[in-house]
């Protein structure tokens, strides 16, 4: 049963992957463009969390944890680039 | 392996694959930039948490190790989720909405985006710097 349910969840986040895709590759303004890389990282995060409970190691959080942060920053990076010129002022 | 244990993993599962789905199906179905904003960071943030409820109790009842992990993963991403929705709703104003567009704010400072923060008025961290 939780095999069956990890290969929905696989799927669900798989065809979310898709969606971000097509954002990223048709959003009218970068900001639609930041939204779905940010999304992405999320669904990155969800993906190898599930691959942790797939393969029954949990070697996969560190990988996880430095995927969230990664993301966050360069997020927020991105973000003041675009609002400001510039990254650290 | 308990009948439970299972049923209660395979649940959390699907819930957070039907959040994760909802919140990215949402980024290209609405209509407007704004109205973007609300479907990723809601969602998927809550698809993730689901995620890692599951992940925790399959290790926790399956493997039988707690591990605080998930818990730490969980924190971050809510803690910044509404920060990078902050900073995207920021970004999307600057580049998209003019001054005059916008309400007026009933303070004595403006939009954060177009106008400079308001100084500090207590002094006190200068005059220690002084010394």
């Amino acid at each position: 049963m939780i095999t069956a349910a990890l290969v929905f969840a696989f799927g669900c986040f798989g065809l979310g992957f898709l969606f971000n895709l097509w954002r990223i590759s048709t959003g009218p303004d970068a900001a639609d463009r930041l939204l779905a890389l940010d999304t992405m990282v999320i669904n990155a995060i969800a993906l190898l969390i599930l691959y942790g409970i797939y393969r029954g190691t949990a070697m996969y959080y560190e990988a996880a944890m430095l995927v969230a942060m990664v993301g966050f920053v360069s997020t927020v990076a991105y973000c003041r680039f675009v609002l400001r010129g510039d990254i650290i002022e | 392996m308990s009948l439970i244990a299972e049923i209660t993993i395979s649940f959390f599962l699907v819930v957070a694959g039907i959040f994760g789905l909802v919140g990215s199906f949402g980024l290209i179905k609405l209509h407007d930039s704004m109205q973007r904003l609300h479907a990723p960071t809601k969602a998927t943030t809550l698809g993730v948490g689901g995620v890692l409820i599951a992940s925790m109790l399959y290790f926790l009842l399956v493997k039988e190790t707690l591990s605080f992990h998930e818990l730490l993963i969980t924190l971050f991403l809510f803690l910044t989720a509404p920060i990078t929705a902050n900073f995207v709703a920021k970004t999307y104003i600057t580049r998209n909405v003019r001054p005059q567009d916008l309400p007026e704010t009933d303070r004595r400072y403006g939009w954060a985006p177009y106008d400079d923060p308001p100084p500090q008025e207590t002094a006190v961290p200068e005059e220690k710097t002084k010394h």
